[in-house]
């Protein structure tokens, strides 16, 4: 097999992918009766044609990107977090607490305790399915479905109960919300009339943290080895079961930072919907970012796209912003899909016999011109 | 309705040219058989036997020559067409469904049964039981595959090939997987089908080249460079040819136990994954500089014996002393720390991370030592460094050492396990099926590197089924069965007679 060859076969490919997934797209769009090309055109486009677009794709692409870094640990370490949406409310939960509980810490301070209290609160609602999985075998996917219910739950419950806002007590239209939480732990909107906040910079330092734990640290080297091939690295003398448990861990943590930079970044208080999927965005945003966070930045920017494009198609086009849901649903299809596809060296073989059959006279033509 | 391919009296093809991009995988051969003969078709790793192969079977088209049936010039397109002329094929790694029965594999590939919506059981059973009848192949029709052996196995897979007409029988490395015993009953199964059709079969080992085929044909970078009657040559002549040089295996003559132990197993008892005791009290002593081969019939204990010494299985009772520290029981981390090296059985998937690079391999016990990181992180130009030495020390041809492991072949895996297992300085390795499936060049570059790591005064224990590689390499043979040490005899009177009659449980062998 030429290289030259294997290159080409796997842009061929990928770009064949990318038009399969717009077909797929166009066909439910078509079947919307909605104008397929405008449709594309809008949520593509539309958000990045001034300054508020462009930091509302930045806004959410900060928590997708968090979560997508910590689903790369797990799936690396080979357990596979669908729980980053109940790990991410846990978060959530943890730093509003702190917030609360210490309104007057100076913002140098409250930021990282917070952050940290959310790490910890994610942290610990990774550690049960981690647990689990490493003594007693429980499949990830099992429990961490399962813990996101539970977490859901427990999100709400104290949004209606010891954390609710005072306020809505007194109006009594009581919104599920904490109260605003002290302005000590904002995060700065650095540019003047757009909500993109320092949060960003996390996102970017943690992608860098990720890979330098991952690629560049005898730590991560374990967690790899323990994830690519479980056999070898107990043969190495590599402790499967304690690895898996701290990858899953690290995963928890990650969308609990996730949850803590969205609400001292975005919300500024605990509400309801906080979430809203970017646990399960943040799955399919670390698979097209090839689990790598050289990857995971800018396919987290084309998730961050979709969602605020989708937004648009609703206002623009009359598509519901739903769409993007049956988008990401295809990709997930299409990502799968070329995968097998690239990992299957019968079939580029047979392409490429393939193609020296259809192309070998030119060759050989070549070859007596040379 | 009976097949009706007609019998091929002999296959011929001429000046076979195949070229893949940057190489020639098939130079101008030209082979003959003809019917009532076996050729064993013998070459290195990368001879270019598996291409031929491949065009015999219609996979591949050849860019030159022609393949005459009968002295018909015949052109494949697809194996369906080298169905049609009679010719099966038999793959390394069995096609079989392993929770179906043998009728209903059979029945897979058999249309004629295929009524509609219906399968013909009943007629796939009674073509089973002619086929068996006529070539004396005894399977089970109503068992499932999973309860059979490897070699039931294969020979269901014979069954097929033959129920399906196949005239012509390509064999790819038929005996990689079997026991010594199986290995003995197929050739001799083989010969007897010779009687009514011909074979080709790829093989690495002389021994069952000179048992079985009548004629030989020696490839070597694409290129017929010998062929002729297997009865007018030796052994070490066709060794010879297949590696280009003249190949001695090398041959362990020197002096026994001298240095004191290194290893002792005392009344060990182990449980298989099934929970009987694969190991019930065995006891065996092995010195420093002293290679003690373990030979006996795969599934005695041999597996359990070697992942208990290394901590990857639980100890019941009994104490495994090594270098005076009973290590029974240590978890793998501690026993790599305690000096002992280990090549396992399953090189693709143990012995190696196949999706890490080679270099990444090459640490893969040593991600925390002093050498290869420092605060956790680790020193690359270091791990680049000993990498690229590793690979030329150890000659493993791949163009750097960024490649994936596992897209290497079997030998320059088994080198790069052998060339981390080696570096780290062990006091002692268990080595178990070291060469399994590797070709004559990279068994003998083994073989040598097992050698000088004994006369530097480590000590081995070699787990093989390779009589031939045990009764070569060791100074003590050790027999097991059913999880005891049926005998312990010093190399030089462990014949293959005497072993064969110790690896069948038979204790009382003093007589022969």
């Amino acid at each position: 097999m030429t290289k030259s060859f294997k290159t080409r076969y796997r842009i061929v490919i990928i770009i064949l992918a990318v038009l399969t997934a717009m077909l797929l797209g166009a066909i439910i769009l078509l079947a919307l009766g909605a104008d397929v090309i405008k449709t594309y055109l809008v949520i593509l486009t539309e958000p990045l044609k001034n300054k508020i677009g462009v930091t509302e794709v930045l806004l959410r692409m900060v928590p997708l990107t968090i979560i997508a870094l910590g689903i790369t640990v797990a799936y690396r370490s080979g357990i596979i977090n669908i729980g980053a949406e109940g790990q991410m409310a846990m978060g959530i939960l943890t730093t509003t607490a702190v917030a609360l509980g210490f309104p007057n810490l100076p913002s140098a301070v409250l930021i990282p305790f917070a952050i940290l209290a959310g790490a910890v609160g994610g942290a610990a609602w990774g550690f049960i399915p981690g647990f689990l999985k490493a003594k007693l075998e429980v499949s990830e996917l099992l429990s961490t479905v399962m813990l996101n219910y539970i977490a859901a739950q427990l999100y709400t419950f104290f949004l209606r109960g010891p954390m609710l806002d005072p306020a809505e007590l007194v109006t009594g239209s009581g919104t599920p919300q904490s109260m605003r939480l002290t302005r000590n732990i904002d995060l700065t909107r650095f540019i003047k009339g757009t909500r993109i906040h320092t949060g960003i910079f996390i996102a970017l330092g943690l992608a860098l943290v990720i890979f330098l734990l991952l690629w560049k640290t005898s730590f991560g080297y374990k967690m790899r080895a323990a994830g690519a091939s479980e056999r070898a690295a107990r043969y190495g003398g590599i402790n499967v079961p304690k690895y898996l448990i701290i990858a899953m861990m690290i995963s928890g943590a990650f969308a609990g930072i996730a949850g803590s930079v969205e609400i001292a970044g975005v919300h500024r208080r605990a509400i309801e919907g906080v979430t809203s999927g970017y646990g399960f965005s943040g799955i399919v945003v670390a698979l097209f970012g090839g689990l790598h966070p050289a990857g995971i930045l800018p396919a987290a920017f084309f998730f961050g796209l979709l969602i605020y494009g989708a937004d648009m198609t609703q206002r623009l086009v009359g598509v519901p912003a739903n769409m993007v849901q049956v988008l990401q649903g295809i990709i997930i299809l299409v990502i799968v899909a070329t995968k097998m596809i690239l990992a299957n060296p019968y079939l580029m073989q047979r392409a490429e016999a393939k193609w020296n059959t259809l192309f070998a006279k030119k060759q050989t033509h070549k070859e007596v011109e040379a | 309705m009976e097949q009706m391919t007609k019998a091929i009296n002999t296959l011929r093809i001429e000046h076979i040219t195949k070229r893949f991009p940057g190489v020639l995988a098939c130079d101008d051969i030209s082979l003959e058989i003809e019917k009532g003969e076996i050729l064993a078709l013998v070459g290195e790793n990368g001879a270019g036997k598996t291409t031929l192969m491949n065009i015999l079977m219609g996979l591949y088209h050849p860019d030159e020559g022609t393949m005459y049936i009968n002295d018909k010039a015949v052109h494949f397109r697809s194996p369906n067409d080298a169905f049609a002329y009679g010719i099966g094929m038999v793959h390394q790694q069995y096609m079989l469904v392993p929770n179906m029965t043998v009728v209903e594999n059979i029945a897979l590939g058999y249309k004629q049964a295929w009524k509609g919506w219906k399968l013909d059981l009943q007629m796939v059973r009674k073509r089973i039981e002619e086929v068996a009848q006529q070539y004396g192949l005894v399977v089970d029709p109503s068992a499932y595959i999973w309860q059979l052996s490897v070699g039931e196995q294969q020979r269901v897979e014979l069954v097929k090939t033959l129920c399906l007409g196949a005239q012509f029988l390509i064999l790819d490395e038929p005996t990689s997987a079997l026991t010594p015993q199986e290995t003995d009953e197929l050739i001799s199964l083989l010969k007897n089908l010779s009687k009514n059709l011909s074979i080709i079969f790829i093989s690495h080992k002389l021994q069952e080249v000179k048992d079985l085929s009548s004629k030989v044909a020696i490839l070597r970078h694409g290129k017929v460079v010998f062929k002729g009657n297997t009865i007018d040559h030796s052994s070490s002549d066709i060794a010879a040819l297949m590696t280009g040089h003249e190949v001695v295996l090398p041959h362990n003559d020197a002096p026994a136990c001298t240095l004191g132990p290194m290893l002792q197993l005392r009344n060990l008892k182990v449980r298989s994954d099934r929970g009987f005791f694969a190991l019930d009290d065995l006891s065996l002593y092995i010195c420093k500089g002293e290679i003690v081969g373990l030979a006996g019939v795969s599934g005695n204990g041999q597996k359990e014996l070697a992942e208990a010494i290394n901590g990857l299985r639980k100890v019941e009772s009994g104490t495994i002393l090594f270098d005076g520290r009973d290590i029974a029981n240590f978890n793998p981390a501690q026993v790599i720390a305690a000096g002992m090296g280990y090549i396992p059985e399953e090189r693709n998937t143990e012995g190696i991370v196949p999706s890490f690079s080679m270099k990444e391999n090459f640490i893969l016990k040593d991600t925390e030592s002093k050498q290869f990181s420092s605060h956790t992180f680790l020193k690359k130009k270091v791990i680049n460094e000993t990498a690229e030495k590793l690979r030329s020390e150890f000659d493993i041809r791949s163009p750097n050492t960024d490649v994936a492991a596992g897209a290497l072949s079997g030998g320059n895996i088994q080198k790069v396990i052998l060339a981390r297992e080696i570096s780290r300085n062990p006091k002692f390795l268990v080595a178990v099926y070291p060469t399994r499936g590797l070709d004559m060049g990279a068994a003998e570059f083994i073989h040598k590197e097992l050698l000088k790591l004994r006369n530097d005064g480590v000590g081995i224990l070699l787990i093989s089924e390779e009589l031939e590689e045990i009764t070569n390499l060791s100074d003590q043979v050790a027999v097991i069965f059913k999880g005891k040490i049926q005998k312990v005899l010093p190399s030089s009177e462990a014949s293959r007679r005497r072993l064969g009659i110790l690896m069948a449980g038979v204790k009382d062998d003093e007589e022969f």
